[in-house]
């Protein structure tokens, strides 16, 4: 782990101020709005939350690992996530991710060495009507496809695009 | 920043205010952003009209009546109809638009807004007659429903309390402010209201039980974790009508005795989480939360909580657990949460429909909702309608409306002239009904005694070109990395039951693994602790029960009819139906399909990872996979 730099300890510290010290009940939120700055969550982060909340390294550590929504590693710039809920899945879905795996060379969850991409799978994030989706930093892409998919991230992996 | 309403009378007044402000000859244009519509490109739609409003408006603003002609466009959460988005409903004639493009606009605002004129094209058309379809009422979609909860999603914007308040919200409240917390809480054990989680337990009784257990603070909590893949009713409330839920749970804290409330919602929400928090604090604003509610003796506020994406935190003790900041772990509730729950005291823990459902049954009365439903169900039940069926969207349906009405009459049937397969509700926790059930009343013991269950309201229809053993295999796969990990038999036995499905779709199975599985299965029922292991095997048994042939054509044939699992299929071209576009040798990631322009192409099954991008490209339907 490298040294985290002043400024995200300033940016950490000042997200903590926001909860009480001490106030264990907050851990989940207060991860969430750590995470929110930094985009995931270092090890050294997790250490000023342990302090700030009066938990022990390995309690922040336990809750931070339970849940899917944080991140322990660095993330890519973009993140390129497949919604798998059952209404994707059987429109399709399996196969998008297994694009996004196959032309960013990495496996869901992982990001790509340059750290240019992110790739991510979800649940479900509750736009089954228009499935199968796929979200590309924040934007929703409904009725997706094998083909479109890899058209989509094809810029962002700098690969060279079959015309 | 808004008046203080320091007594029922100041609500009341601010209601009249309200609507004189709004004038009858009030147009207004309702745009959805739900998330179906967002993703369909409805903001740039709302912020084209609004813009369009504005400068029309304005123009309007130099005639002798500014008021009496006042045009206006706001953004809704979820109309529903999600296949058509985006849409727009029209007030007051309540016309829906659908599939409407930023170039649509101008005429919008001109025709409808300030000509009263409808724009023919904008209309839906019913499939069976080929009538243009102007309401609501005649929209085949929104017909077939009764849509008690969701009626004002597209009609008050969601980030203002004014339109809640406008439209009658907080009346409720004053009434059961009047009526004091016994008699609350009468009328609701009297309607029958049943918990829309997924347990469907009376939800009088359990509020019953947190009121007489013992100690001065209480919690009431909303389950807003809809974690089943497949289902988007709690975030479509929270997102379409939040003041909604919040008066349910201020009636619930009342009759219970709570002064503190969370709402417990999904991260992968976050609209949701931006809606109840905005009516959360406009609530508090005007006294609706806080001290003396409403010059009462109520004390009563809300924090909102975010989930941290694990599935099994929808279980009650598991979500107590996280809301402490823990691990979303269950424990054995020896002890019932509403004596012991939230921090070791009384809690009382309802989801997002049931907290909604809270104000109708105290303005209207237990007998009215009592009226509706069945008599063990009563109400209406809103569900997810997705998958492979025509018309997706959220639907709102009496309790008992059979399967067939919502899949056919409301959903519109199977796209493509695909033949129906089965009927997929309850979550992963639930079942696959096939053709046979499509008569099956939906309620909560019906479904139960059918082998599924109701749950939360996930809907996923399946045509013939779903697998029913990929569907089983998805659902455990799900599971397995959804288990907390606690109890051995659901930590291991789910990841071995996936393996053992694995194997079948992969052409590995015999029948002694159908017959590992169930033997497993049993198993895991019999001894896991919370209800995500003991009900985790529900997918592949009804599917083993109802569609056991499939799973026989993978072992004795090596065959997948529905032609997903990959290991057992082949790409092909058909000879006939190739006309030589070269596209899909173009995009093959694998170089793997050769052949000339204008002549018939070839895939080289050496190079051929069944990625299936051929298939989607070609326009012609040329590539078979068997």
């Amino acid at each position: 782990m490298s040294d985290p730099s002043a400024d995200d300890v300033r940016r950490v510290a000042a997200v903590l101020a926001r909860y009480p010290q001490g106030d264990a009940g907050s851990l989940v939120n207060a991860l969430h709005d750590v995470q929110g700055e930094l985009r995931w969550l270092p090890e050294d982060a997790l250490r000023m939350v342990a302090r700030h909340l009066g938990l022990s390294r390995a309690q922040v550590y336990g809750v931070a690992s339970f849940y899917h929504g944080f991140h322990l590693e660095p993330r890519g710039e973009h993140t390129c996530t497949v919604c798998m809920g059952t209404a994707c899945h059987v429109r399709g879905a399996p196969r998008l991710l297994e694009t996004l795996e196959r032309e960013a060379d990495v496996a869901a969850g992982g990001t790509t060495l340059d750290l240019a991409l992110t790739v991510e799978e979800v649940n479900c994030v509750g736009a089954c009507a228009i499935g199968p989706l796929v979200i590309l930093d924040d934007e929703y892409h409904g009725h997706m496809t094998a083909d479109h998919l890899s058209r989509l991230v094809g810029p962002l992996l700098e690969r060279e695009e079959p015309e | 920043m808004s008046a203080l309403l320091a007594d029922p009378g100041a609500l009341a007044r601010r209601r009249e205010a309200l609507l004189e402000a709004r004038g009858p000859g009030r147009r207004v244009a309702a745009v959805c952003v739900g998330t179906g519509c967002r993703a369909n490109g409805a903001v740039a739609v709302y912020e084209a009209l609004r813009a369009e409003v504005e400068e029309r408006g304005a123009d309007r603003e130099v005639e002798a009546r500014p008021r009496a002609n006042e045009i206006e466009a706001h953004v809704t959460g979820c109309q529903g109809f999600c296949e058509g988005g985006p849409l727009i409903l029209l007030s007051p004639e309540g016309v829906v638009y659908h599939d409407v493009r930023v170039e649509d606009v101008s005429e919008i605002v001109e025709r409808t807004l300030l000509g009263g004129k409808v724009v023919e094209r904008l209309l839906c058309v019913d499939p069976a007659t080929d009538v243009h379809c102007r309401g609501e009422e005649e929209v085949p979609f929104y017909r077939h429903q009764r849509r008690l909860l969701l009626r004002d999603n597209g009609r008050l914007d969601p980030a203002s309390i004014d339109d809640y308040i406008a439209l009658g919200g907080y009346s409720a409240l004053v009434r059961a402010l009047e009526m004091g917390p016994e008699a609350v809480l009468e009328e609701v054990k009297r309607s029958g209201l049943r918990g829309r989680g997924g347990a469907g337990f009376p939800t009088g009784r359990k509020w019953e039980a947190c009121r007489h257990a013992e100690g001065d603070l209480k919690y009431v909590v909303c389950n807003a974790d809809e974690g089943d893949p497949g289902a988007f009713m709690d975030d479509a409330l929270l997102e379409g009508d939040p003041h909604l839920v919040l008066e349910g749970m201020i009636i619930g804290a009342l009759a219970i005795g709570a002064h503190e409330g969370h709402v417990y919602v999904r991260q992968e929400y976050p609209v949701a989480v931006d809606r109840i928090t905005r009516a959360i604090e406009q609530a508090r604003e005007v006294g609706l939360l806080g001290e003396a509610i409403l010059g009462s003796e109520l004390s009563f506020d809300v924090e909102v909580s975010r989930g941290g994406g694990a599935f099994v935190c929808g279980e009650a003790s598991a979500m107590m657990a996280s809301l402490e900041g823990r691990r979303g772990v269950p424990r054995r509730r020896l002890i019932h949460l509403s004596e012991r729950g939230l921090w070791g005291r009384p809690t009382n823990l309802n989801n997002v429909e049931t907290w909604a459902n809270v104000p109708q049954i105290v303005s209207k009365g237990a007998d009215w909702y009592a009226s509706i439903g069945t008599e063990g169900s009563t109400g209406t039940k809103i569900f997810s309608l997705v998958g492979k069926v025509e018309n997706t969207g959220l639907v709102e349906v009496p309790m008992g409306t059979t399967l067939r009405e919502i899949v056919f009459e409301i959903g519109g049937g199977i796209p493509g002239g695909k033949a129906f397969k089965a009927v997929q509700t309850g979550g992963p926790s639930g079942g696959c009904l096939p053709a046979e059930k499509l008569d099956t009343p939906v309620d909560f013991d019906t479904l139960t005694a059918e082998g599924s269950m109701m749950g939360s309201g996930g809907m996923i229809v399946m045509d013939e070109d779903t697998c029913m053993v990929d569907v089983a295999r998805y659902f455990l796969r799900f599971l397995a990395s959804e288990s907390c990990g606690n109890c051995t038999s659901c930590r291991e036995g789910l990841a071995r039951l996936h393996g053992l499905l694995g194997d079948i779709v992969e052409g590995r199975g015999t029948r002694a693994t159908i017959a590992l599985i169930e033997e497993l299965a049993d198993t895991v029922q019999a001894t896991s602790l919370c209800a995500l292991g003991t009900s985790a095997v529900n997918p592949v048994l009804s599917t083993l029960h109802h569609f056991r042939g499939e799973y026989l054509a993978h072992v004795d044939e090596r065959r997948c009819p529905a032609g997903v699992c990959k290991a057992l299929v082949t790409y092909t071209i058909d000879l006939e139906l190739c006309n030589g576009c070269h596209l899909c040798a173009l995009r093959c990631p694998q170089e793997a399909i050769s052949g000339e322009r204008k002549q018939t192409h070839v895939i080289d099954q050496e190079l051929c990872i069944k990625c299936g991008i051929c298939r989607d490209v070609c326009r012609y339907d040329a590539v078979l996979v068997r």
